[in-house]
């Protein structure tokens, strides 16, 4: 796409004001809503309410709840059990993911649509009907309350995501440059690994922050799943309690949200410079 | 799908014939792909076998126990006894809606059937819709060259970083009638107390919360143009529209379709949102609400709805799939050549 | 291959699940009457797991440890679930169906227990096992009994009371006709008059039974036959109909829950509001609160007393499945003594299920609406008992709220409602 942009870079000069104009308007889209829960987060619990726009009544407090031990918040545990959960998923999705998006986009089988079907299908059950079974099932497994528990649901729900988005990338892949690699006197190994992974680096890049964030946000199978040591963070902002029954700790779960999001945007900072550097080599970007 | 761009999909074919150079005969062909069968089944067996253990069982599991009765309680003990075999009941049960031999009276989860299905609808069309248009433009903004485009791309990434749980308690009290939309607009709309109030509540969370997955996969296969193909377009005098729905468009086609598959699939299950903000009200009920309004009150009916909500998004899919080509491999298939 | 090699193990032991679980079935059909399983393990004693929701106050814990110092081979651990009412209910079914010994005393919500008893989940409270509850309130014994037997041992309750500004009404209403009547106070003062909770939700069907109840209607029976198509029903239901109609509950009120509803009387919009007592304490204390020295209690207004009340709060019930029945039985019985309820009460707010606490020194100094709670609770209702409840309760919200909004008349909301709980367990 940059193509478009630098011709109109020519022909008007105020091309790049207008990307500018575009990209503030989709910054404050996105942010703004983050921005009221930032403020909220930061408020006294005493002016939840208080529909000021801007910080006021400005407080730690919140944070201190969300951390703080004596009133049974493990939050820092729950965030390594999220990272746990999530990262393992999302490793083990894109590596099983990969093998099969290779098998679908690039090799002849029978029964491929089949199988197409049947891994999407896999993506169509109602999330909330899964429970009851799946609680059955581990727990005769004894896996209850054990990563594995949360882990494994987990995948299978992202690897149909996985699978299909790196399948249809994987398809539009110039793959005769591994061939013109292999005449260059390439092993298909080395073709493989400096051709074609810098190639798929940034769908891959892409699908494992989708995987990621998916699995950071899951909610529905770590509630009933988890126990208290493989509580992850979505299970336990669910868990925040005002200080009496009826009371919405709303300022609380607020702050919680925020410390959740931190991690994630600055992995997608990350990400972000490898999904640039993935790029092919060259282009003007 | 790809095969409109005959210089991409014309070169791409020679490397998809097999990981040999390409120069097999065509007597080996045969031997090729029994061999690739099993390699390819090789590399499948993960996935499979995790999908099967974590989903189909649970599937097959809810359509074995949508034909039976849910407990009935036996009046002179006052305990629930085993329902039996039920036939298609808990079927006609949402689809004619009947409860027993009557139908359903307002006020049971019966009742709401049609209405949730169309409202499903409603809500999957308008946020897909919404949300990929919007997705295009915010991935084209994207992929420009420009100073702070890493800002601008993790910014993107934050309605879809924070938990839904937490996206519909924060849109709650944004949408409270003293909340804060009202108080910057001056207005003072009932957003959670009336039916279209409520719907859009529900649509503006849903698309400033999952826009940036369909920004992020459209950018992805943006990512995939090379810019050799659009410096050949611009030779050819081709100008910014055409530029978009000549080259653009259709190779951005396979990613696209498959974002919009995967949007859908996930709007027709859609239950966060509308239960936080709405519990359903207004006739916000969607078709997973249902579900679970139904397993607090028997499993059984509920896993016929289930089925009932798996076999409608699977017919949604098949759609997609055979008439929109939202098939990530079709092309790679000769057959379809 | 390192993926496969991790899943291999792993998906074979999970094949072989799918073969043992096949015919084990997700259903909920769980009752054989619970026969068996309630007659074992009466006399068995030892270490149990205690179930609570999401510790709010941190009460629990030091109550667990004082009883863990008296019984040190009968010791408890304390299982929290989370906040969310529906999700305790939900986890709590999938351990009861999946018939597991690990927890030994759950907390029900009121609403619960007899679905629970029906299901033959909880032990009967009977013979070896029976608790002593003369003391309690009737009301919280009668929410914890299904079919004539107890099964939960009530350990905390709660009720409606109605704030109101005593600097602008210096003494409260006691009839609800007489609040309407003091509606023109509020719009002389450019406030609303009166709100509780009408949101779609179960405060709807707090709200829509107190209504009910107050005018002398009642949902179900004691056979929990549904009995709510009646003219009392009616009047009571359509008092809250009228005062939307009339402005003196506000059209925005249909979207309240307790916050919303306690955010607009600390601002000063309200002049009356039927709410909790926790609204109490952070009127008095928010920071944004406008009215902390101007609000005062009353029991709810009724038809030409105190109003009925819903019952809100929670009991203790044993699992059938429990290994050690003898010892979860005298820790639920240790719960309702007074050193314990006075503790939830200090500690936790909580009411105390024996009315002799409510005239405490202590507790009132601490909780001075405690006296006028007892009032509440004295005269309240509780909410239908019967196994279908989720049912029940949606019948009353969908129809109540389409009356409230003016989109179905009073008659036809009720005889709806009516048909609806009918149809359950059809």
């Amino acid at each position: 796409m940059s193509t478009p942009t630098a011709t109109r870079r020519r022909a008007f000069t105020w091309a790049p004001t207008r990307t500018y104009v575009q990209a503030a308007v989709i910054l404050i889209w996105c942010l703004l809503p983050f921005y009221w829960m930032i403020v909220t987060a930061f408020r006294d619990v005493g002016y939840t309410f208080d529909p000021t726009p801007f910080f006021t009544h400005v407080t730690f407090d919140n944070f201190a709840t969300v951390f703080d031990e004596s009133l049974g918040n493990h939050f820092a545990r729950n965030l390594l059990n999220s990272l746990i959960v999530a990262g393992l998923t999302t490793v083990i999705s894109l590596l099983v993911g990969v093998f099969a998006a290779y098998a679908l986009a690039r090799l002849k089988f029978r029964f491929k649509e089949m199988v197409l079907g049947f891994v999407l299908g896999a993506s169509m059950f109602p999330g909330v009907a899964l429970i009851t079974p799946l609680f059955q099932l581990f727990t005769n497994l004894g896996w209850m309350g054990s990563y594995q528990a949360l882990i494994i649901p987990s995948i299978s729900f992202s690897l149909p995501l996985a699978v299909y988005t790196l399948t249809s990338f994987f398809r539009e892949m110039p793959w005769e440059l591994e061939e013109a690699a292999r005449i260059d006197g390439c092993t298909q190994g080395q073709a493989f690994r400096k051709i074609i992974l810098p190639l798929a680096a940034p769908a891959t890049f892409t699908t494992a922050i989708l995987t990621f964030i998916g699995a950071w946000n899951e909610f529905l199978i770590a509630n009933q799943l988890s126990s208290d040591a493989t509580k992850t963070v979505t299970v336990a902002i669910a868990s925040f309690a005002g200080a009496q029954p009826h009371q919405e700790p709303y300022t609380a779960v607020m702050a919680a949200g925020t410390v959740v999001t931190i991690p994630l945007v600055i992995l997608v900072l990350i990400f972000q410079k490898k999904i640039v550097a993935g790029l092919t080599a060259g282009a003007v970007k | 799908m790809s095969t409109e761009v005959p210089s991409k999909t014309g070169e791409t074919d020679t490397g998809r014939r097999g990981r040999g150079p390409g120069m097999a005969g065509a007597e080996s062909a045969d031997r090729r792909q029994t061999t690739q069968g099993r390699w390819a089944y090789t590399l499948l067996a993960p996935t499979l076998i995790l999908l099967a253990v974590v989903i189909i069982y649970p599937v097959i599991n809810a359509i074995i126990l949508s034909f039976q009765k849910d407990a009935g309680l036996d009046k002179a003990t006052g305990f629930f006894v085993q329902g039996g075999f039920a036939g298609v009941d808990n079927y006609t049960h949402w689809i004619l809606q009947q409860c027993g031999s009557e139908k359903c009276p307002p006020g049971t989860l019966g009742a709401q059937f049609w209405g949730a299905m169309g409202t499903t609808f409603l809500f999957a069309a308008i946020t897909v819709i919404l949300e990929t248009v919007l997705g295009f433009w915010m991935a084209i903004v994207m992929a420009r060259a420009f100073k702070g485009r890493s800002l601008l791309r993790a910014s993107v990434l934050v309605p879809w970083a924070i938990p839904t749980a937490v996206t519909a308690k924060l849109f709650f009290f944004m949408f409270a009638f003293d909340g804060i939309i009202n108080t910057v607009f001056h207005s003072s709309i009932l957003w959670t107390g009336s039916e279209w109030p409520a719907r859009w509540a529900i649509i503006i969370s849903d698309v400033w919360k999952t826009t940036p997955f369909m920004a992020l996969l459209i950018l992805a296969g943006l990512q995939l143009i090379p810019d050799e193909v659009y410096e050949a377009a611009k030779v050819d005098g081709a100008g910014t529209w055409q530029r978009f729905t000549q080259i653009t468009l259709p190779l951005v086609k396979p990613a696209l379709m498959v974002a919009i598959l995967f949007r859908t699939l996930d709007a027709l299950r859609m239950y966060d949102l509308p239960a936080i903000l709405t519990g359903g009200a207004n006739n916000t009920t969607t078709l997973s609400i249902l579900v679970v309004q139904q397993i607090r009150q028997g499993f059984n009916v509920a896993s016929a709805l289930s089925t009932i909500t798996f076999v409608t998004i699977f017919l949604v899919a098949f759609i997609f799939v055979r008439f929109l080509g939202a098939n990530a491999v079709e092309s790679a298939n000769p057959r379809k050549k | 291959m390192k993926p496969r090699k991790f899943l291999a193990p792993a998906a074979a032991a999970a094949v072989l699940a799918l073969a043992l679980t096949a015919c084990g079935g997700g259903s909920s059909s769980g009752g054989s009457g619970g026969g068996d399983a309630a007659s074992q393990n009466m006399d068995g004693r030892g270490p149990i797991t205690f179930v609570s929701g999401k510790d709010n106050s941190g009460v629990w814990q030091p109550t667990i440890d004082r009883w863990n110092a008296a019984h040190p081979n009968e010791k408890v651990t304390l299982k929290e679930q989370t906040d969310q009412a529906d999700q305790q209910h939900d986890d709590l079914v999938q351990h009861f169906q999946a018939q597991q010994s690990d927890y030994d005393v759950v907390t029900v919500d009121v609403v619960w227990s007899a679905e629970f008893a029906a299901k033959g989940w909880l032990q009967p409270l009977k013979d070896k096992m029976a608790v002593d509850t003369a003391k309690l309130l009737p009301a919280t014994v009668k929410a914890a009994t299904y079919n004539g037997t107890a099964y939960a041992v009530p350990i905390s309750s709660d009720g409606g009371l109605l704030y109101y500004r005593k600097d602008l009404v210096p003494n409260p209403p006691k009839t609800w006709d007489e609040m309407m009547g003091m509606c023109s106070i509020a719009k002389a003062h450019d406030m609303g008059c009166y709100a509780g909770q009408y949101s779609k939700y179960e405060g709807l069907t707090v709200n829509a039974a107190e209504a009910i109840n107050t005018f002398g209607g009642k949902i179900v029976d004691d056979q929990g036959k549904a009995v709510v198509n009646s003219a009392e029903a009616k009047t009571g239901l359509g008092k809250l109909v009228d005062a939307f109609k009339s402005g003196n509950i506000a059209k925005q009120a249909l979207t309240y829950q307790e916050e919303q509803g306690r955010k607009a009387f600390e601002d000063g919009k309200l002049l009356f509001l039927r709410n909790w007592p926790y609204v109490y304490n952070l009127a008095k204390t928010d920071g944004a609160s406008t009215v902390k020295d101007t609000f005062g209690v009353a029991p709810l207004p009724g038809m030409s007393g105190p109003g009925a009340s819903s019952l809100g709060g929670h009991s203790a019930a044993v699992s059938v499945y429990s290994k050690n029945k003898a010892t979860a039985h005298d820790f639920a019985q240790w719960l309702i003594q007074d050193e314990q309820q006075k503790f939830f009460a200090l500690k936790g707010s909580l009411a105390p299920v024996a009315s002799a606490l409510y005239t405490d020194s202590d507790i009132v100094s601490k909780l001075p609406y405690m006296p006028t709670l007892l009032t509440s609770i004295q005269n309240a209702v509780p909410r239908p008992v019967t196994p279908y409840y989720p049912a029940v309760t949606k019948a009353v919200q969908d129809n109540a709220y389409a009356a409230l909004q003016g989109d179905k008349s009073v008659d036809q909301a009720v005889s709806d409602m009516q048909a609806a709980i009918d149809a359950a367990g059809h």
